[in-house]
């Protein structure tokens, strides 16, 4: 039990996918304008990666690892990423019409977000096992949506401060996010 | 270098197959009179219907949740062409004397402050912060949306001049009587 602890609590805040391995990086800038937003993104992207890292788990245990085809991981995990995010998208569509409209292009935009395709490459290298890798999985998007949400609010309130003009929109932004990131490099001194 | 060609080809072709089988399964049924609905409205998502865009206000049209009259861009002619297509009858009388307007900024008021270049929902205001603004006479639908943002009240919507360029031969009479017989006959 403590194992699986650590492995979330590593996972989603000392080892964070965005602050500490600067995946994600493009949605990271790009959807933190407004709360709501980050929310939905930070929701489709947790149901994704927690799909696709189950996915990619059994697809480099049971074709990768015995055939010796390593070479071969990144254009099989990218095709069952994109596989998982259209049946997201369908199952989405069928099973809650509101939350379909409230994620929007967010949805097949995670194709190409390389936070999934980096977590699948981590935990496949790390040679976990099945329920580690969930595990994994979940929890680095737990980590994702967490500091999604964290630094659109932060934003929110950057768009009503008085920032010098040579400092307005994307600059502060990057300086609020190497802040961010200094403060759960903090977190690094909890497993040990 | 078989082993890795013959694996991604049956990757591909499976989860082909799989999305294949579950967009089948999991097709949502879409009203076609929706679609129809949508088609005959203005379809410039100014709002004002209390729907959030012109697709929505179809689909609430087509379970009979809302009335016909609440578009007020498209006037009297949606009304009615939307009344027959459901079969109802619609209370034009509130329509019936407003001319199609568009909205005109006066001048001397404007304070470039571009509020209502942002509400305009057919791009139809031109102009620059702090620089005056003007209305596209033949973009603007007469929404009016633009006229509850302006902070100084310098934007009134007035009835579309008749110019020789908008002007259009006047419909015959006996044809209108007869569209009208033939709308009595639908209901």
């Amino acid at each position: 039990m403590k194992e699986y602890a650590l492995l979330i609590v590593s996972a989603a805040l000392v080892n964070n996918v965005i602050l500490a391995r600067f995946l994600g990086l493009c949605s990271f800038m790009g959807v933190t304008t407004r709360i709501d937003t980050a929310v939905g993104m930070g929701l489709a992207t947790t149901f994704v990666i927690t799909v696709s890292s189950m996915a990619d788990w059994a697809v480099g245990a049971y074709l990768l690892e015995p055939y010796n085809l390593w070479y071969l991981r990144t254009v099989t995990f990218i095709m069952v990423i994109a596989a998982a995010v259209q049946f997201t998208e369908l199952t989405v569509k069928k099973v809650s019409p509101p939350l379909f409209q409230m994620l929007g292009i967010y949805l097949p935009l995670i194709t190409t977000n390389c936070a999934v395709l980096g977590v699948a490459i981590l935990l496949v290298e790390q040679k976990m096992n099945f329920i580690n890798a969930t595990l994994f999985g979940f929890a680095s998007s737990v980590g994702y949506s967490l500091v999604m949400v964290m630094f659109a609010g932060l934003r929110e309130r950057l768009a009503l401060a008085d920032i010098p003009r040579l400092f307005a929109g994307p600059p502060i932004g990057f300086i609020v996010a190497s802040l961010l990131a200094l403060a759960f490099m903090g977190f690094s001194g909890m497993t040990s | 270098m078989w082993i890795a060609i013959g694996s991604l080809t049956a990757m591909g072709l499976i989860l082909g197959a799989l999305l294949g089988l579950a967009a089948k399964f999991l097709a949502v049924k879409e009203n076609p009179l929706e679609e129809e609905l949508k088609e005959m409205l203005p379809g410039s998502q100014c709002g004002q219907c209390g729907y959030v865009g012109c697709s929505q206000y179809a689909a609430a049209l087509a379970k009979g949740e809302a009335s016909v009259t609440l578009c007020t861009p498209g006037g009297k002619a949606v009304i009615e062409a939307l009344a027959k297509k459901l079969g109802v009858t619609a209370d034009t009388s509130e329509h019936e004397e407003k001319l199609p307007e568009h909205a005109f900024i006066v001048e001397d008021l404007c304070i470039g402050c571009t509020r209502c270049i942002r509400e305009c929902s057919t791009d139809a205001i031109m102009g620059a912060n702090k620089l005056m603004h003007t209305i596209i006479i033949d973009a603007c639908h007469g929404c009016g949306k633009c006229v509850k943002v302006c902070p100084t009240d310098a934007i009134v919507m007035i009835p579309i001049q008749v110019t020789l360029r908008n002007w259009h031969w006047p419909k015959p009479e006996i044809e209108q009587a007869q569209h009208k017989q033939e709308v009595a006959h639908v209901h």
